[in-house]
């Protein structure tokens, strides 16, 4: 399940608090929690007190035990995902693997990028991201602005709206899965029997279906179409929220200056509140784009991968389990996630040009 | 801003609130073509999200012909209503079931453990990039922010070696570490907003009545933000819980090791009756809607930290 994130607050360090009161409880905490290790460590002294100073140390101790699991669980595989990804290695040869005899050659990434298929994985890949992430953004833009001011049973529209975001994805492409059948599914029942559709549509392995609008005959990529549909559905629920929380904190004067100028609605969206929306808005299309490109479960979980599917993701679990080498798996991994690497700088260098 | 301007602008705004005639307008003042597009936006949002989500309940307990031959009767009849699809789901192979009840046990197993290691691995860490100021501090918010948009299928290849070599393949245990690298970074990120909200004022008068650092973490800092902190454990909950490509990777040799996601997924492979899926769904999803409801307001709050300044 992807994990959300809003990471502001390392250039602000002011609390936000005000949204929430927290609810004060006289309760003592029993039982010593031991306490982590508090190694040395050298620290800048310039002006700050004898209390900065002990926190400083204490805060190094406390932060040691977190960095070093992340170390072992994060950064330790990649680290070795490296070191495979410039070796030829299949399953077999685990038992008699090292890292020091190791062969380091280029073969992989040779092997990756000659290969036709890499570009129309890569590519499929990326139009399904950059899609996903419009879709899952505009339905959240327009959600917001619709739960906006209140209406009767908001609340628990509200909670209707989140459940895709949090029943688990298993759940949600079996259910999805079902729909979609072309032999009891209610979206197959529903076209053959009212929309006029000649026999049932099988979406998630369709690859290709013709369609005539008037003279031109137009080819749509079923299946991509529904994966792409599928991660709007799931993931617009946070889109919802993010803006939701930015909206509430508009100033009201900004809006009101804008009634008495005499905006019209569209006015006042276009020119008043979109810039305000602008940070989450880019901000949420950066973290839906990273998390859609390297999504495995949910296409994998609707399609395996049929009807022109295949994402990088999937052949990176292909190259893995069903053709079992280690080698070309840890290259297109290391490629995929050079390429997030890239993302995410650009996403930085322009977001904090925007902001100064 | 300042405290006194932040309470000057609250005040004002009160104040203006307080005031009748120049309020802003109502959604009721908006022309009736405003209200009906808004409505009817509304409505299909709704049965975007909601509509599979009933069909799921619905299909649940039909019988399996009664789908096949007619799929468009949503509602299920009054005689063919049929709750044993949850029994079959649930119960063991040897009840001729097909063991959702076993697998749901490894999951909560998995996903305890997960939330207790997880906990004891951020919340620390947490409250010391939240308040206190070290060398680095900004870097180490700077890499806990990278691990989190990290691509885990990259760290499955070694994790998928390690773990074969050592043959760990099916250790629930094992499955928890790999866990820890989606949670970790989560809770931490979580945690850090909650514990930023607690006001420093009132850590300072614990520490000028005596408390060291420590003392006013375990003292004032983790009972002010314990519903927060249960919400971020019942979030880990859930990301453990709902978890499915490393319990593919790992787990899929050991049927009897299955966590509920993984298990669910490969009856689907097995082509169970779709009934019988769709009752599967409903149990899965079950614990972790109850779950995020309890926590709601936290959940929401804590997901959406930052928003408000971005």
């Amino acid at each position: 399940m992807n994990t959300p994130t809003a990471d502001r607050a390392d250039r602000s360090d002011h609390w936000s608090g005000g949204d929430e009161p927290i609810p004060i409880r006289h309760s003592t905490v029993t039982g010593a929690m031991s306490q982590p290790p508090q190694p040395d460590t050298r620290q800048r002294r310039r002006g700050r007190g004898p209390l900065a100073r002990r926190d400083a140390l204490i805060g190094t101790g406390l932060v040691v035990p977190t960095i070093v699991v992340i170390l072992l669980v994060v950064g330790a595989p990649f680290a070795w995902t490296v070191l495979l990804a410039f070796q030829r290695i299949r399953l077999i040869d685990i038992p008699t693997l090292s890292v020091f005899n190791a062969e380091y050659t280029l073969d992989n990434f040779r092997e990756t990028f000659r290969d036709p298929d890499f570009w129309r994985v890569a590519w499929t890949t990326v139009v399904y991201s950059v899609l996903g992430t419009l879709l899952s953004l505009g339905l959240g833009l327009v959600a917001a602005f619709a739960f906006r001011r209140p209406f009767p049973g908001r609340a628990v529209a509200r909670a209707v709206l989140l459940a895709p975001y949090v029943i688990p994805v298993v759940a949600a492409t079996t259910t999805w899965r079902a729909l979609l059948n072309p032999q009891f599914g209610f979206i197959n029942a529903v076209g053959t029997r009212f929309l006029g559709w000649d026999r049932p549509i099988p979406f998630l392995s369709t690859h290709r279906q013709e369609v005539e609008l008037g003279p031109v005959t137009v080819g749509i990529p079923v299946a991509l179409l529904i994966v792409i549909l599928f991660e709007a559905w799931r993931s617009f629920p946070l889109a919802f929220l993010f803006i939701t929380a930015r909206l509430a904190a508009v100033p009201a004067e900004l809006e009101e200056a804008a009634v008495v100028d005499g905006a019209s609605a569209w006015q006042r969206f276009r020119l008043v509140l979109l810039p305000q929306l602008a940070g989450v808005l880019a901000l949420l299309a950066f973290l839906r784009f990273v998390w859609t490109f390297q999504n495995f479960n949910d296409v994998y979980l609707l399609t395996g991968g049929a009807g022109g599917t295949d994402i990088l993701p999937i052949t990176v679990y292909q190259d893995l389990v069903v053709r079992n080498d280690i080698g070309t798996a840890s290259a297109l991994g290391l490629v995929m996630a050079s390429f997030l690497l890239l993302c995410t700088i650009g996403y930085l260098r322009l977001t904090r040009r925007s902001y100064s | 801003m300042s405290e006194e301007a932040g309470a000057e602008i609250r005040r004002s705004k009160a104040a203006l609130r307080a005031r009748p005639a120049p309020r802003r307008r109502s959604v009721s003042t908006r022309p009736w073509p405003w209200r009906l597009g808004r409505a009817l936006v509304i409505f299909g949002l709704l049965l975007f999200t909601g509509g599979p989500l009933v069909y799921t309940v619905l299909l649940s307990v039909r019988d399996l012909p009664a789908v096949v031959s007619r799929p468009l009767d949503l509602l299920p009849t009054l005689d063919e209503l049929n709750l044993r699809t949850y029994w079959i789901a649930f119960s063991s192979p040897e009840q001729g079931g097909f063991g959702l009840g076993r697998f749901m046990l490894n999951s909560a197993l998995v996903a305890t453990t997960t939330v207790v290691v997880t906990l004891l691995a951020s919340i620390f860490g947490a409250y010391a990039v939240a308040r206190l100021g070290f060398t680095g501090r900004r870097a180490l918010a700077g890499l806990f922010f990278t691990v989190y948009l990290f691509p885990v299928v990259v760290v499955a290849v070694p994790l998928f070696v390690l773990f074969a070599r050592l043959q760990l393949r099916g250790s629930l245990a094992a499955l928890v570490v790999i866990y820890l690298a989606h949670t970790v970074p989560v809770a931490v990120y979580m945690l850090r907003h909650h514990f930023q909200a607690v006001p420093e004022s009132v850590e300072e008068a614990a520490m000028i009545d005596g408390c060291g650092r420590l003392g006013v973490v375990l003292r004032v800092v983790f009972p002010l933000t314990a519903p927060a902190i249960a919400a971020t454990a019942l979030y880990v909950f859930v990301i453990a819980w709902n978890e499915y490509l490393f319990a593919l990777l790992f787990l899929v040799d050991r049927r009897d090791r299955w966590t509920v996601s993984l298990g669910l997924a490969q009856l689907t492979a097995e082509v169970a009756p779709v009934t019988i899926l769709m009752a599967g769904s409903v149990i899965l999803s079950v614990p972790v809607v109850v779950l995020f409801a309890l926590a709601e307001r936290y959940l929401v709050s804590g997901l959406t930290a930052g928003a408000e300044k971005g």
